[in-house]
């Protein structure tokens, strides 16, 4: 058995893990970056397409540049990493158990960033019934084996969910040729964000069916059809509007799911809104010492955000592992009218400025957002529209910690206004 | 093909398998036809999984009989072939007071077919039991127990073949008929193979192959069963959970079943469906199934899904009839000898599996004298199941070979060096879905999703194929059309 003793221990190697291995290790501390995959960059290297780093390089890169770019940046700050390395345990006490090539590891930290990103939801979690055949991929399984491993997974293809994940797909598989019949999304709006609707589907005349779902799948070896029906506001299926539709290849881009296992072995809770760990405004979960970053806590719409969120925890965790504070709990956020979820859900009692980030619900138009410091209002917006898809974040400067701090959105009555 | 098989058994389902290993004790030359590309292609594969203590079927059935019997073969099996076996007992639930007369009558049967440790509990005993079942009293039954029925099999044919019994897979059994006493069995590809004595456990088909030759009435009606998988949740039942039997007989009910690695099973329901191949689930049953297991077990409905499948029962009547059980019909032809048929086979045919084995064992025995072959090794070894060790076996393993080093199914936490021997397995099958059953790659809450691509690549280097050459499970299943782009235009 190996054995190893380190400041602060960043599981995964995503634009989140690597952001915070990044800005710990420049904030002084004693660094190791552990990667299950044989590269690092996460997600990143299977995304092809560009769209990353307009936030943070204010370039148009592909997912593999924007990779590249941290894991310069990585390289530079000096932060010794592991790829091929899967930790396969973690505890309240920050001992990690890796599995690597050359041995089992135990590595004890002060301080440990989780950054395992996330899964994609699948066919089962969706509870689709009929039948089980080849030829039914996750769209992000899908990206993988068409843009890592050049293979053909069929010739007609239909996608069920206006997820990015899934809009990406629809282009990138018309580029190369097949015959992507359509877009089916349950919600009456598109999923995904909107640049990635005009690009992916508009640009490429791919139509897109909103309000409807695939409710039956058919084809004993390989898929064969599904059938398609529309649904009313509460996802009730209309059987009278059911329609077949040959194809043989089904990609879900249907959510994404934070990877959470491991946390829950070392004690941290979870938030049932986001799945992600509950943590407070420094980023420190439940388990004192324990941080999360990236998709691991919550799903992010692009990189820049998760490396963002990556740079804040990295200096935290380094601030933790120096002793500068303590674990402190604090006061939970209120989540008021028309709001989804918010990150972080508490807030420590020592701190006056924080960073709230939130989604709404649904789509809206024309409202406020507001903010409720006890009685006072500390922020407040208007708003043209507001999407689900979008996440919104906002800074606040002085609260009193003391105080309740609520999230909401206030519909604005036409007539008073 | 001109070789004269002392046996064939048609079908590697549970009860083929069985037999096969059954009689690679003795000097006889032994093949199995089966059509899917795997042993437990399919009931084996699809079922609760439970190994049965005895109290349902009729005292003196060869239902009951067979269960008590093959129940009382698998620690021994388990320990011999090295597949998963736990007897962690069962509750059989009864919601409310008028059911409780129910499970006396299951009580007297258990009693009479010979099934030991039965006692009646009442609700507060339940709670003592299993905290999160709420019911008015119940049965416990103490010996029943799981197992994995697919690794089952798996270790059942491994054995048989070690002790020289072929399997040929993707052969489908077209036509038999006899020449001089010699059975001339016609096979989807076009090939003859011969034997002397042919055993028909063709499950769903085995009416359908009987009659190829032999004269009889058997009908098969197929009963649909439906089930949901859960993701692990360890602490939600220790036990097997069912309700008290359906008053038409038809089956045991809707019950809850922990699996041997930490999962859920919510089902089986029944419905008589037109098709013996129509395993599809469907929405009415999957809402059914949801509903009922929520009454004895209300945070089920808290459980996250990560799959759905479906087994059909060989029944050998339709309720329609009046009737209200058919026994499983094991013989010998009356006018074709040495023709075995093994029909209505169903639950609880996984339990007995194993003493039907030697029921039909015993039909060979009494026409001709069985050698022991004094090669037979009755023992099997399972490959290493890495998440199993202890940390120290992890570390050495690694240190002995750097495969152990590498996880490819992290939901699962399964090694490149399982994967390998998945993909290397004693009877050659080189699908997809056997590597799945093997070693539980894509059996976790990602059903492959991350470990599938890896999978792919390790397969084709292994296998020195293509990835077109991939399928799922039969040959129609294809994973791929070729490639996306040209390898000269990678570069
Ligand atoms: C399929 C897909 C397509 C996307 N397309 C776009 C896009 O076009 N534009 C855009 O801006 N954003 C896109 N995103 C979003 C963006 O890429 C993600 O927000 C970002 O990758 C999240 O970063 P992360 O570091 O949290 O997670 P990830 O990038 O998922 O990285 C997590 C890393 O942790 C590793 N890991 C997990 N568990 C362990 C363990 N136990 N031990 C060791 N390592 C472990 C994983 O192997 C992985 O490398 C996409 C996301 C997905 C899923
Ligand atoms: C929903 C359900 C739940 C059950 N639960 C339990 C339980 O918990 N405990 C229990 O003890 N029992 C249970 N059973 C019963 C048990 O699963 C079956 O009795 C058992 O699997 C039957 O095994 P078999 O080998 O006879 O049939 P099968 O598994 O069907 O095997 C027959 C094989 O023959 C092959 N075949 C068919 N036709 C041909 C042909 N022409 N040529 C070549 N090959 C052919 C098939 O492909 C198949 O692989 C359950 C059954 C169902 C349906």
């Amino acid at each position: 058995m190996i054995e190893k003793k380190v400041d602060i221990a960043v599981i995964g190697a995503g634009p989140g893990g690597l952001a915070a291995a990044v800005s710990a290790k420049e904030s002084g501390a004693d660094v190791l970056l552990i990667e299950r995959n044989p590269f690092l960059g996460g997600i990143l290297i299977q995304c092809i397409h560009d769209g990353f780093g307009l936030h943070l390089f204010d370039k148009n890169y592909t997912g593999p540049e924007y990779a590249e770019e941290m894991v310069n940046r990585l390289e530079n700050a000096g932060v010794p990493y592991l790829t091929n390395c899967m930790v396969i345990d973690l505890n309240e006490k920050k001992e990690l158990t890796v599995v690597t090539s050359k041995g089992l590891m135990k590595l004890i930290a002060k301080a440990v960033i989780l950054a395992m990103g996330c899964r994609e939801r699948t066919r089962g979690a969706l509870e689709i019934p009929g039948t089980r055949p080849a030829g039914i991929y996750t769209a992000g399984v899908a990206q993988n084996l068409v843009n890592i491993q050049n293979l053909r997974i069929g010739n007609d293809v239909v996608i069920l969910g206006s997820g990015d994940v899934g809009l990406i797909m629809a282009r990138r598989l018309k580029i190369e040729g097949l015959n992507v019949i359509r877009v089916i999304e349950i919600l009456p709006y598109c999923s995904g964000l909107v640049r990635n609707r005009v690009q992916c589907l508009e640009d490429y005349g791919i139509p897109l069916t909103l309000s409807s779902t695939v409710i039956d799948i058919h084809g004993k070896d390989r898929l064969e059809a599904v059938t398609m029906a529309k649904v009313d506001r509460d996802f009730n299926v209309d059987h009278d509007t059911t329609e077949k539709i040959d194809c043989d290849t089904l990609l879900l881009s249907v959510g994404l799911i934070p990877e959470n296992e491991l946390s829950k072995k070392a004690g941290v809770n979870l938030d049932n809104r986001t799945s992600g760990a509950l943590v407070d405004n420094f980023y420190e979960t439940s388990t004192e010492g324990i941080f999360s970053c990236g998709n691991v806590l919550h799903i992010h719409d692009v990189a820049d955000y998760a490396s963002n969120e990556g740079f804040f925890v990295g200096e935290k965790a380094a601030e933790y592992a120096k002793g500068k504070w303590k674990h402190s709990g604090g006061k939970p956020v209120k989540i008021g009218n028309g709001i989804s979820y918010v990150v972080p859900q508490y807030i420590r009692n020592d701190c006056n400025e924080v960073e709230l980030k939130f989604r709404v619900t649904q789509p809206f138009e024309n409202v406020r957002i507001i903010v409720k410091n006890g009685d006072d209002v500390v922020f407040k917006k208007r708003v043209l529209k507001v999407i689900p898809s979008e996440m919104n974040i906002l800074k606040l400067k002085s609260i009193d910690p003391e105080k309740d701090v609520e999230v909401k959105i206030v519909i604005i009555d036409k007539n008073i206004n | 093909m001109d070789k004269i098989h002392d046996i064939i058994i048609i079908g590697a389902g549970v009860v083929g398998c069985a037999l096969a290993r059954a009689l690679s004790r003795y000097k006889l030359d032994v093949l199995v036809l089966e059509k899917e590309d795997d042993v437990a292609g399919s009931t084996s594969k699809a079922n609760s999984g439970v190994i049965h203590a005895g109290y349902h079927k009729k005292p003196g059935s060869l239902k009951a009989t067979l269960n008590v019997a093959g129940h009382s073969y698998f620690q021994r099996l388990s320990d011999e072939l090295d597949f998963p076996v736990k007897f962690i007992g069962k509750l059989v639930v009864a919601k409310k007071e008028n059911e409780i007369e129910d499970l006396r009558k299951l009580m007297d049967r258990g009693f009479k077919n010979g099934v030991k440790g039965l006692e009646l509990i009442d609700g507060k005993q339940i709670k003592h039991f299993e905290p999160n079942v709420n019911g008015f009293a119940a049965m416990h039954s103490p010996v029943s127990g799981i197992t994995s029925p697919y690794l089952m099999c798996i270790a059942l044919a491994e054995n048989a073949h070690l002790n020289g019994v072929d399997f040929v897979f993707d052969t489908e059994v077209t036509g038999i008929s006899k020449e001089k006493e010699i059975f001339v069995v016609q096979v989807s590809n076009g090939s003859i193979y011969r034997s002397r004595w042919l055993i028909n456990s063709a499950g769903l088909n085995s009416a359908r192959v009987s009659q190829m030759i032999c004269e009889n009435d058997h009908r098969m009606y197929p009963c649909r069963g439906e089930y949901y998988i859960t993701d692990k949740v360890d602490t939600l039942i220790k036990r097997l959970i069912y309700p008290t039997p359906s008053k038409d007989g038809v089956t045991l009910g809707i019950h809850i079943t922990p699996t041997l690695d930490g999962n859920i099973l919510i089902g089986p329901s029944a419905e008589y469906i037109e098709r013996l191949d129509d395993t599809a689930s469907t929405r009415e049953v999957m809402d059914k199934l949801k509903r009922e297991s929520s009454q004895f077990l209300p945070p089920i409905k808290e459980a996250k899904f990560i799959r759905n499948y479906a087994g059909i029962r060989a029944k050998l009547f339709h309720p329609s009839s009046g009737v209200k059980d058919a026994d499983f019909v094991i013989e010998e032809d009356e006018s074709i000898k040495r023709m075995i048929n093994l029909i209505g086979i169903e639950s609880p045919g996984l339990t007995a599996a194993p003493a039907i084995a030697e029921k039909v064992v015993g039909i060979i025995g009494e026409k001709e004298a069985l050698v022991d072959d004094e090669k037979f090794n009755p023992e099997r070894k399972a490959p290493v199941v890495f998440e199993h060790l202890s940390d120290d076996e992890k570390a050495r393993l690694i240190e002995q070979d750097p495969d152990y080093g590498e996880i490819v199914c992290r939901c699962e936490t399964i090694t490149k060096k399982e994967v390998l021997a998945a993909l290397n397995n004693p009877l050659g099958v080189r699908t997809l879905d056997g590597v799945k059953k093997r070693c539980r790659a894509g059996m976790g809450r990602c059903q492959g999703g991350f470990c599938t691509p890896r999978i792919v690549e390790i397969m084709t280097d292994e296998y020195g194929i293509s990835p077109e050459e991939i399928y799922k499970n039969n040959e129609s299943s294809n994973m791929f059309f070729g490639k996306v782009k040209d390898d000269r235009e990678e570069g």
